[in-house]
């Protein structure tokens, strides 16, 4: 490793901090006169121009990873370049919902902070290994707990950035913890390695220690996605944080996060892949007077990860759906719909096979999740703003007061709902299909099962805030007005999530053109 | 031909969603000329179709790395129902010209139901069919919520919900024959092609049948069916009972019957008679056609009288599918052309001709009303939806009900013994709610004396939208009922052909 191979593998993340800090020279060194609304709208631009530096920056960087020896410690290309981009585009999208916003004074600092945490999404979306996954997951959080806490005069963001990072600091320490019982059982803290270590290690007799560290992992990184039973801080954190900063919160971080899950879990399965492949490497890990193992019965993180996933999907799925049926808010139900839909995707996490078939649906669903809610968050904070409350009530007759408004409404809850022909159905299929299709039998299929099942109770929710934007009368019959950027980038994801419904190939052959032929 | 339908009925409802709002005169005549349209296509296939085959319209790989293709094909039974469909998107437009409130609203997810409804009936890929499927469920919750009557917003969560369950367990099936089929193609033809195993069709035909019977109506499924229909505005409880529920026993047909035939064949063991999933399922069938039947002879709301109705003439289509016999699967589809049609203009004639001028539906307050010399018209209207109702001689639901009995008593005769006590208690309600509703000489109350020749109190005149649906849809039923071989000699062949398994 050089300086030069560093400064190639990180040219988008490069990219993006010289945009925070463009930012903050601009807005606080230029527009200290200027007034509030030209500078969101300077900051927001830059913000989001830097977002397309950082995808220039992706394009040529090509698919130059990090290399340290023979360790890996950043990846690049396929699925890695898929999840950065989707990183990139969603936090463009979520910068411009900023310019209808008014909950700060400071543009500037919050569009650097974006940017900033949007790196570490870019980071971890690409870590190969421990230390550098850890410190991806910091430089991400450290950014959400600011952003939660920006809007300084309410104390509702203050009480939700607090919990976000009282619960995010103990999840970091659990996986810190779990980490380094990895690195003590394998002696490295490169992921190919950890795995080959901990493979080594329980052939020769189960380790505790192992599901330990699996099960630290776990309730780290189910922080992040906000899996149950790691769920608490989400409905509080959506609530209370400003709307971009929620949005941001429940798109790009969780692109990032399951991209990372999503390596992990190729990692062991290709080292498994390769064991399979050559046998004789199998005879040499395996000391002798050891008896081989059946092949079918796998060791280390193979076991116990998918296990582990499953508890939480399946916890999540039931937990996120039920306790959205009873919320008033709506930012705390597209928060409990955020933890359903996370089930849905360990799901695919915890049934994956190591080709591309399982990656693609994940990241299909992730990216249109992303999309959708980034959505949905701009609409209740257009909807926020007129009326001052987020309450199922305030959306009563929208479809009077902002017809336009209620038609993206529509598009977007139903395809959260799942259904056709909206991006969320296929991104549903996609998913069920990749899980059936990899693992057959009683378990899989029931999960399945229960999972369409849930999202037919999730109907019930996304109807009851749909039925009060066309069906019951409106109270206050005042249109409500929308700034024309917000306008346009709403109208635009929900063309998006209607076209890319309609046309479900086209977002597969782009995910699919990242893979080489 | 037929695929126009489709496009023309989702491009009319995005048009209508455009239209400037307070002009419900251009809405409603806009939205006309588009559903004439649709049925003359429909007519125009029906007709090109005769003596026809299965005949592929559309082809196109739509997701080609999944193996799902925008198929669109029609046999004789998708084309009866298309007719169908024409057909009652007509009147249910006619029976809501007086709709004022959100005309253009209304009249967009009408269209965009009525295309869903063609979508299924002609799609051949089971994705596609699946997608057209729900894509009528979210219309018809907002038909029902917006301008809906009697406790409209449970009924139309409770029919969205019931009809999401559904679709869930037929998602599940799709899933699952999709992969046990090795994942390359979702096209009905080829799945049906596809040998699945005999152990895998045992449980998934019980769960895709189950799932599409929810919305056929099948006991004890049925509860959405009437809240729903006396929660909707006239035009969507004609489109449900005339057209919803047949989806559902479409699906049954189609997917079910078709894909998974060995999900029929005996168990090896029986309880207590029931021996197959087949069993089962008629025995649901005949419990429906005499419950649904009894119930409608106890209720107190007219509508509620036709919408217990229809979930006992659902029975007949229901139980003429488990026959598995030509004859009855004939008598089947041509049940649900049938009820199609006399379905839609019993809940004409009581949801608007007659509650749209007295404003209640209480058989004991119509009663005083004296409205057969008040409304001939709609008196005399229903004496004669009535006797088709009821299955008499001369009208379509005679012939498709005498089918099904005749194929029930070949497969099971106790069957047809159990079903033949529905059609006589169906003769039992349909005279009473005729009786009382039209026919009663009951005093009139104090009330009514009072202001009988009060110009206000008056009854609207009958419209003509009115009179052209009425006898359009009356005519239907008498014309196929005295000529059925127009529908039959196109039904037969393709029924023929799927009970053999493959289709040509």
């Amino acid at each position: 490793m050089n300086y030069a191979d560093l400064f190639r593998a990180t040219l988008p993340e490069t990219a993006l901090e010289i945009a925070a800090l463009l930012v903050l020279v601009v807005d606080l060194g230029f527009l200290r006169k200027a007034a509030l609304k030209t500078r969101v709208v300077v900051a927001a631009l830059l913000g989001a121009a830097g977002c397309g530096a950082a995808l220039w920056a992706l394009q040529i960087q090509g698919n130059a990873g990090l290399n340290y020896g023979e360790l890996t410690l950043l990846g690049a290309g396929t699925y890695i370049a898929v999840a950065q981009t989707g990183i990139l585009i969603l936090t463009a999208l979520t910068l411009l919902l900023l310019i209808d916003s008014v909950f700060t004074r400071n543009a500037g600092e919050y569009v650097a902070v974006v940017l900033m945490a949007a790196a570490g999404g870019l980071i971890i979306a690409a870590a190969q290994d421990l230390l550098v996954i850890f410190v991806g997951l910091e430089l991400l959080s450290l950014g959400l707990y600011i952003l939660t806490a920006f809007a300084k005069s309410s104390g509702k963001s203050a009480e939700a950035a607090m919990k976000y990072y009282l619960f995010g600091g103990m999840s970091a320490a659990f996986l810190l913890f779990g980490f380094s019982y990895l690195y003590g059982l394998s002696g490295s803290t490169s992921l190919p390695r950890v795995v080959y270590g901990t493979y080594v290690a329980s052939v020769h007799g189960a380790t505790p220690l192992l599901y330990l560290a699996l099960v630290m992992i776990a309730a780290g990184l189910g922080f992040k996605v906000a899996a149950v039973p790691f769920h608490l801080w989400a409905p509080d954190t959506y609530e209370g944080a400003p709307a971009p900063a929620a949005a941001f919160i429940a798109s790009v971080s969780k692109v990032a996060s399951f991209a990372l899950l999503i390596t992990i879990s190729s990692v062991t399965l290709h080292f498994l892949e390769t064991l399979h492949l050559h046998g004789i490497a199998v005879a040499m890990v395996i000391q002798a007077g050891t008896p081989l193992p059946p092949p079918p019965i796998v060791h280390g993180f193979r076991s116990a990860w998918p296990q582990t996933l499953m508890v939480l999907s399946t916890a999540s799925m039931i937990l996120g759906n039920l306790a959205a049926l009873a919320q008033s808010s709506v930012r705390r139900l597209l928060a409990y719909s955020a933890i359903a839909h996370a089930g849905y995707i360990l799901l695919a996490l915890a049934f994956f096979t190591y080709s591309p078939l399982s990656t693609n649906a994940i990241l299909y669903y992730i990216l249109t999740y992303g999309l959708t809610t980034i959505g949905a968050f701009g609409v209740v904070s257009v909807i926020e703003r007129a009326t001052g409350s987020d309450r199922l009530d305030s959306f009563l007759g929208l479809h009077k007061r902002n017809p336009l408004m209620a038609a993206v409404l529509l598009v977007l809850f139903l395809s959260l709902a799942g259904i056709p022909p909206l991006v969320g159905f296929w991104a549903k299929f996609n998913l069920f299909a990749a899980v059936l299709s990899v693992s057959a039998g009683p378990v899989p299929f029931a999960l399945v099962a229960l999972a369409i099942g849930m999202s037919a109770v999730s109907l019930y929710y996304y109807l009851q805030v749909l039925k009060r934007a066309y069906v019951m009368p409106a109270i206050d019959e005042t249109p409500i007005k929308a700034h024309p950027v917000t306008l346009i980038v709403l109208l635009a994801i929900a063309a998006a999530v209607v076209a890319l419904g309609c046309f479900p190939a086209l977002l597969q052959s782009w995910i699919a053109s990242f893979y080489p032929r | 031909m037929l695929a126009w339908t489709i496009y023309l009925s989702f491009a009319g409802a995005l048009v209508e969603a455009l239209l400037p709002k307070g002009k419900p005169g251009l809405a409603r005549w806009f939205a006309l000329s588009v559903a004439v349209l649709a049925l003359l296509h429909a007519v125009g296939g029906f007709a090109a179709g005769m003596g026809q085959g299965r005949q592929i319209i559309v082809d196109i790989p739509w997701v080609p790395s999944m193996g799902i293709h925008f198929l669109l094909a029609a046999d004789g039974i998708s084309r009866v129902l298309v007719l169908l469909t024409g057909l009652a998107a007509v009147a249910g437009i006619l029976f809501s010209w007086n709709v004022e409130h959100r005309t253009n609203e209304f009249f967009a997810f009408y269209l965009a139901l009525i295309g869903g409804v063609y979508g299924v009936f002609l799609s051949f890929d089971l994705f596609l069919l699946f997608v057209f499927y729900e894509i009528a469920i979210v219309p018809k919750y907002f038909l029902i919520a917006i301008w809906g009557s009697t406790r409209r917003e449970y009924g139309a969560m409770k029919l969205a919900l019931y009809s999401f369950v559904g679709s869930a367990m037929v998602l599940i099936g799709l899933l699952a024959a999709y992969t046990t089929a090795g994942s390359h193609s979702t096209s009905l033809i080829y799945l049906a092609h596809a040998g699945l195993p005999v152990s895998f069709q045992m449980w998934c035909f019980p769960l895709v049948f189950t799932g599409f019977a929810i919305l056929a109506g099948m006991w004890p499924f049925h509860t959405w069916a009437p809240t729903g229909h006396v929660a909707a505005p006239t035009a969507a409880s004609m489109l449900l009972a005339g057209v919803v529920m047949k989806l559902g026993a479409y699906g049954c047909l189609r997917v079910g019957i078709w894909l998974f035939p060995h999900g029929l064949d005996p168990w090896g063991f029986s309880f207590i008679g029931v021996g197959s999933w087949r069993d089962v399922f008629a025995i649901l069938a005949v419990i429906g056609i005499v419950y649904g039947a009894l119930v409608a002879l106890a209720q107190t709301d007219f509508k509620f009288v036709i919408g217990y109705s229809s979930v006992s003439h659902m029975g007949f289509v229901l139980l003429g599918l488990m026959t598995l016999n030509q004859i009855g699967v004939t008598g089947a589809v041509l049940q649900m052309f049938s009820h199609g049609v006399i379905a839609g203009l019993l809940f004409a004639i009581v949801g608007r001709i007659v509650y749209d001028r007295t404003h209640t539906r209480q058989l004991a307050e119509l009663e005083t009303m004296h409205l057969a010399k008040r409304l001939p018209f709609a008196a005399w209207a229903f004496v004669i939806a009535g006797m088709a109702s009821m299955g008499l001689p001369g009208f379509s639901g005679f012939v498709a009900e005498l089918q099904v009995l005749v194929g029930a008593w070949i497969a099971k005769p106790w069957w047809t013994i159990a079903a033949g006590v529905g059609i006589i208690v169906g003769v039992a309600y349909t005279w009473r709610a005729l009786q009382k509703a039209f026919f009663s000489d009951t005093l009139p109350s104090a009330h009514f004396l009072e202001h009988e020749h009060d110009p206000a109190h008056e009854l609207a005149a009958i419209t003509w939208p009115e009179v052209t649906g009425v006898v359009m849809l009356a005519g239907v039923s008498l014309f196929v009922g005295l000529y059925p071989r127009i529908l039959l000699d196109t039904i037969e062949p393709a029924v023929k052909a799927l009970l053999a398994g493959g289709g040509q």
